[in-house]
């Protein structure tokens, strides 16, 4: 997607990455140098759990286009039943993002283990694509939120 | 599980067994609304001399606080209450009890089919008085009472749920024809051994009840018509938090938001210096003050699976948003989700304490 000047949108996207699986894949996709888009920025979390949807809320409004959730895959947390909850959590926010019909597709919860590094890549090009579709988020330039 | 005939109003005769239940030392106190006849108004009363239930008008559409919320506080001193609880305020106590902020061991709890209430600008000067008969009348015909507020006129959950005595009210109780109080648990059948009044053995009829709840089922879905039929989108939350002063007042009074320090009223919220400084140098303006729709939303994600849609919130904004109507449509999506009702069962945990490991493959 290109705006009025021809300028290609770059996507900002936030990812929330569990750190002994998804930020571990992150580690491992670098290190065997699977292409990563630049303009994902990760932030490292003890579990999938610790996430509060006022982070997320937060992420979003401050404007960014997308906010991708990743940790153990489920049955394989580090702590036992962490990413259940977080399932739960996020599913409540996307409930709430579709209630109040603004935009759910901007958030994403995926399931990449630490030996994972090319799904790793992936999940994280196909969310930046999709992202790419949406278009920014329009609240990035709005002052009234 | 048997009845007691009301052979008065329902306002006196539950006034009588809360009398008749201080009197015989079965409880330490009441918590009833009680009428203030210096200024024709009314409140909320923890009640435990008997001449003091003289001004108690247990029945009334007047809701100053949610006294779930209230109980919460005195439920677990050890003392034995018996409390007069809206449906409402006893779904949101039960809210309350599964987040460990209250107990219904030494609590008898009394509630009745409910009218919904008038908002809070009315109860003063007299006017509920004015128009109570008029209330009557229409709950007695199965309608909706108009100038109540609009999530009472949208409430399905009017039958009380889990009450140990349930009154039904309605117009003929009024004029003191064949009106019942319901004795449920086997602490109802307890606490009112000895009590006087003639017994019966008829049972709750929810079917008597259909018309009503078609009535606000319809109120309901124009309610949430109001709000936007596919949802506000972010234009639409403008227009309807967009007035929004952040006092925080819909929190205050909202008896599931428990939480001593609210995450909105922490320093995680502190604008400072550096916060100003960091965002308008990206953007060149910035609402004051921040954050408001954030906050709504960040309300709506962490209670509204337990909204009790009591209205409240509604009630206390000073700049008249429809907060409880919001929650009230959002709460029921959300509470979906895990097939949850708010205040249906004291053994069901909230659903962000509990966990299927087969579910929501559609999320991740």
């Amino acid at each position: 997607m290109e705006d009025k000047a021809g300028v290609e949108f770059v996507p900002s996207i936030v990812g929330f990455l569990c750190n002994w699986c998804t930020y571990a894949a992150a580690d491992l996709a670098g290190s065997s140098k699977f292409a990563l888009p630049p303009s994902f920025t990760v932030i490292r979390v003890m579990c999938s759990s610790r996430i509060d949807h006022n982070l997320l809320l937060s992420t979003y409004f401050k404007g960014a286009d997308g906010i991708l959730v990743a940790g153990c895959h489920p049955g394989d947390c580090h702590y036992g039943e962490g990413n259940y909850y977080a399932r739960r959590r996020f599913a409540l926010l996307k409930k709430v993002m579709e209630t109040l019909n603004l935009d759910p597709e901007r958030l994403q919860l995926s399931w990449v283990s630490a030996s994972e590094g090319k799904r790793y890549a992936e999940v994280v090009g196909e969310f930046t694509e999709k992202i790419k579709e949406l278009g920014p988020n329009p609240i990035k330039n709005s002052t009234r939120f | 599980m048997s009845s007691i005939v009301i052979d008065t109003s329902a306002s006196r005769k539950v006034k009588e067994l809360l009398r008749f239940l201080l009197d015989s030392g079965k409880i330490d106190a009441a918590v009833t609304m009680r009428k203030i006849p210096e200024n024709n108004s009314y409140d909320l009363t923890l009640i435990t001399d008997a001449p003091d239930l003289d001004e108690a008008v247990p029945v009334i559409p007047v809701m100053t606080v949610n006294a779930g919320q209230v109980l919460s506080s005195i439920s677990t001193s050890g003392k034995k209450i018996a409390a007069v609880l809206k449906p409402c305020e006893l779904r949101a106590f039960v809210e309350l009890v599964k987040r460990e902020q209250g107990s219904f061991e030494n609590l008898l709890t009394i509630s009745y089919t409910c009218g919904g209430v008038f908002p809070l600008e009315l109860v003063k000067e007299g006017q509920i008085e004015e128009l109570l008969p008029k209330y009557d009348k229409t709950i007695s015909k199965g309608e909706v009472p108009i100038n109540t507020r609009d999530t009472c006129r949208a409430c399905e959950h009017f039958i009380p749920m889990n009450a140990d005595i349930t009154v039904s009210v309605s117009g003929e109780c009024e004029s003191g024809k064949g009106c019942v109080m319901y004795l449920n648990t086997e602490k109802a059948e307890e606490f009112t051994e000895g009590f006087g009044g003639e017994r019966s053995e008829q049972k709750f009829d929810p079917s008597l009840f259909q018309k009503t709840l078609d009535a606000r089922l319809a109120e309901k879905g124009k309610l949430f018509a109001s709000i936007t039929k596919d949802g506000p989108g972010l234009d639409g939350l403008l227009d309807l938090f967009g007035k929004c002063v952040g006092c925080h007042g819909c929190n205050s009074v909202c008896p599931i938001c428990y939480c001593l320090l609210c995450d909105f009223e922490s320093a995680n919220f502190d604008y400072n210096l550096p916060y100003f400084e960091e965002y308008l140098s990206r953007r060149g303006a910035l609402r004051l003050p921040p954050d408001t729709i954030f906050f709504h939303m960040g309300r709506l994600t962490h209670m509204s699976f337990s909204c009790v849609g009591c209205g409240m919130c509604s009630d206390v904004c000073p700049v008249g948003i429809p907060v409880a109507a919001v929650f009230k449509k959002t709460g029921e999506k959300t509470a979906a989700l895990f097939d949850y009702v708010p205040g249906r069962d004291v053994e069901e945990s909230i659903p962000v304490m509990v966990y299927k490991e087969e579910e929501l493959s559609d999320i991740g």
